[in-house]
């Protein structure tokens, strides 16, 4: 369990290396940042000027690592447009994300891995074919159009709940459930096939040999097996949906890192998107790092060798 | 007389199929006694995995399952709704299966998975399921058997598995155990340790057992009784003794010819094979289902079913025209009586 731990473990930090340094060279992306950042008007001296103010004629390799440095030790740079520190505004934000996040993939869960189960219980049935429609629509529908839709209905039409802002739980229920939906079919399809696959399976055999009820059968016998891929997916889904919170956010008016990305963007504050890029990513490594170790918790196969 | 224990009178297992009705089991019936081993031989897909689970009621759901009789312990377990069933099932009747290797979930240790069936069926703490499990485990021949429980299956191999999935069935006590070729996926060496292993454990447990193996030798040494199938029909039956040695109908014959039983095949006789294959159980067809691969066959035997007749020794009976004088006088040209 260990040697995996450590294994699983390196893989993380290599994946994070090589973001830090895709998200570095997001600076010259642009062409010169210093140009970019002087503005049209500015003279040769005023950009040369700001050349070495912000390092930029320092070689390469050099800025990266002290960037480097920067960023682990939490100092992820000065916003060019807010005039204060990047991770400060950042910290800020990112509990609303986790938040939303959280909520969505909860809702996701609860509603594609029962599908799942139920459509696997009874394939090619009624039921089966109700489950795969209530998914696919989610896949189907664009977010941001479903989001609207939500919007008119239940926020316009019927006053149940609000529209813009992140004060109260309520606030929530809307945007999770539109960046959740997106994720439902993927996963309820997974858990189908794992439980179609585990249903038939020798042990399940066994376990109903034995006498055991329906439930546990069903539960403890063949959902803890079905269930093993579909956290490493759930881990992948999740990341996805960070990303599309951007969109939600922005639609929501919610203040996470989502809609500060897309302010960011408009504004082009490059530390700021760096810094956005750069959390996101990192939390996306820990996440897939987190399903890893709870795989192996859950497959024994992985966890005792 | 000694206790009946399972009674199986007239059973079918009929599966649709794309192209019509697969007729896979067709009227067998057997008994077993208390303590009392049968025996089910057969070529493959002869209809012996599907006779076993339908006496457990585990056949595949779109299967349709008739018999006019199904006793166990003289209780019908035919019309008996599911959660009867399951009180049943691993309880006083218990089954073990041929992938040593798929049969134990991958997900929970040993130690959980044969507490767990005495617990279904028993009210008994965890202490006193896992020191049964302990004893049946040491039973079975395996060692260290207090750590065993803490293992996972994929730690263990086919051979081990199968003593456990042995010792798992044998936690409730079951009056009655089947074991469907539980030893044909193992390794040549330990198969026969194996299947004597279980009839050690039927004799001292004084259960009945089921046996579908294709191991003609362990057979002969254990069986008490033989059934005989071929295309989902009994085609002999008798004591062991019965079937080894007067052979009566003309597929046994030929099966006890194209295997070698120590102590009984002679030294360097050729070995047989019965040319042909297994008619398709598509459909049905009013003829005996061995015509056309049977060396003596006539032309009434395409006219109609052939019934089980019995032969010359109480308990003995199998399926042909021929008489048990013409059987037996086969059996000596072919070498096999
Ligand atoms: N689920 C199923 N669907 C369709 N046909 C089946 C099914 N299960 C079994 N059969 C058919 O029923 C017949 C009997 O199968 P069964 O498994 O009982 O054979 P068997 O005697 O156990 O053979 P083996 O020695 O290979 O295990 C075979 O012709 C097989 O193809
Ligand atoms: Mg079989």
């Amino acid at each position: 369990m260990l040697i995996y731990a450590v294994k699983r473990l390196s893989v993380a930090i290599l994946v994070a290396m090589t973001v830090s340094l895709i998200t570095f060279s997001m600076i010259y992306l642009s062409g010169d940042p210093a140009m970019a950042l002087a503005g049209e008007s500015a003279s040769q001296s005023d950009i040369e000027n700001i050349r070495r103010v912000y390092g930029y004629d320092q070689p390469i390799m050099v800025q990266y690592f002290s960037w480097l440095g920067n960023a682990l030790t939490g100092n992820l740079g000065h916003s060019h447009y807010l005039k204060t520190e990047v991770s400060e505004v950042i910290f800020t934000r990112l509990p609303v994300t986790m938040t939303l996040g959280a909520c969505a993939l909860t809702f996701a869960l609860t509603l594609s891995i029962p599908l799942g189960v139920v459509a696997a219980m009874r394939p090619n049935t009624l039921i089966d074919r109700i489950a795969l429609t209530i998914a696919v629509i989610g896949q189907a529908l664009p977010s941001f159009w479903f989001a609207l839709m939500m919007i008119i209905l239940f926020g316009v039409t019927l006053r149940w709940l609000p529209i813009t802002g992140s004060d109260s739980w309520m606030n929530f229920i809307m945007p999770s459930v539109a960046l959740g939906y997106y994720i439902t079919p993927a996963v309820m399809r997974l858990t189908r096939a794992g439980m179609l696959e585990v249903l038939s399976s020798d042990y399940i055999r066994t376990a109903r040999a034995k006498g055991l009820r329906p439930s546990v059968v069903l539960f403890k016998h063949a959902l803890r097996n079905a269930i093993i891929p579909v956290v490493s997916l759930a881990a992948v889904q999740f990341g996805f949906m960070l990303g599309g919170s951007i969109v939600i956010e922005t639609i929501f008016a919610i203040n996470g890192l989502g809609q500060l990305a897309w302010e960011s963007i408009l504004r082009a504050d490059l530390p700021m998107m760096q810094a956005i890029v750069l959390v996101l990513s990192c939390f996306y490594i820990v996440l897939t790092f987190l399903a890893d170790l709870l795989n192996a918790f859950l497959d024994p196969r992985i966890r005792v060798s | 007389m000694s206790e009946r224990i399972l009674e199986v009178g007239n059973l079918t297992v009929d599966i649709p199929v794309g192209n019509g009705m697969l007729h896979a089991v067709q009227g067998v019936s057997f008994h077993v006694d208390k303590g009392e081993t049968l025996c089910i031989v057969g070529e493959s897909g002869c209809g012996k995995s599907l006779t076993s689970l339908a006496i457990m009621d585990l056949l595949p759901s779109k299967a349709i399952r008739n018999a006019n009789t199904l006793e166990l312990d003289g209780e019908d377990i035919l019309n008996v709704p599911e959660r009867r069933m399951s009180d049943i099932r691993g309880n006083t009747m218990g089954m073990i299966f041929q992938e040593p290797m798929t049969s134990l979930n991958p997900a929970f240790t040993i130690g959980n998975q044969m507490v767990e069936i005495l617990k279904r069926h028993r009210n008994v703490s965890n202490a006193e399921a896992r020191d049964r499990a302990i004893y049946l485990l040491e039973k079975v021949g395996i060692t260290a058997a207090a750590s065993r429980l803490s293992q996972y299956p994929h730690q263990l191999s086919g051979g081990l598995r199968q003593r456990v999935m042995i010792a798992m069935t044998l936690m409730c006590g079951p009056d009655l155990i089947i074991a469907d070729e539980p030893t044909t996926a193992l390794d040549v060496t330990i198969q026969a340790q194996i299947l004597l292993l279980l009839a050690e454990l039927q004799r001292e447990f004084e259960m009945g057992l089921i046996l579908i193996t294709h191991d003609l030798g362990v057979v002969a040494r254990i069986a008490d009784r033989v059934a005989v199938m071929y295309a989902g029909e009994v085609v002999e039956e008798g004591t062991a003794n019965q079937v080894f040695n007067r052979p009566t109908h003309p597929y046994t014959q030929g099966l006890l010819e194209c295997i070698p039983i120590p102590g009984k095949t002679e030294r360097g006789k050729p070995l047989g094979s019965i040319p042909g294959i297994v008619p398709s159980l598509v459909g049905r067809f009013e003829a005996c289902h061995f015509a056309d691969r049977c060396p003596f066959a006539m032309d009434s035997c395409t006219d109609g079913n052939i019934a089980l007749r019995p032969a010359n020794e109480a308990g003995h009976a199998y399926r042909c025209l021929l008489s048990p004088e013409q059987c037996a006088a086969n059996a000596k040209t072919k070498g096999v009586a």
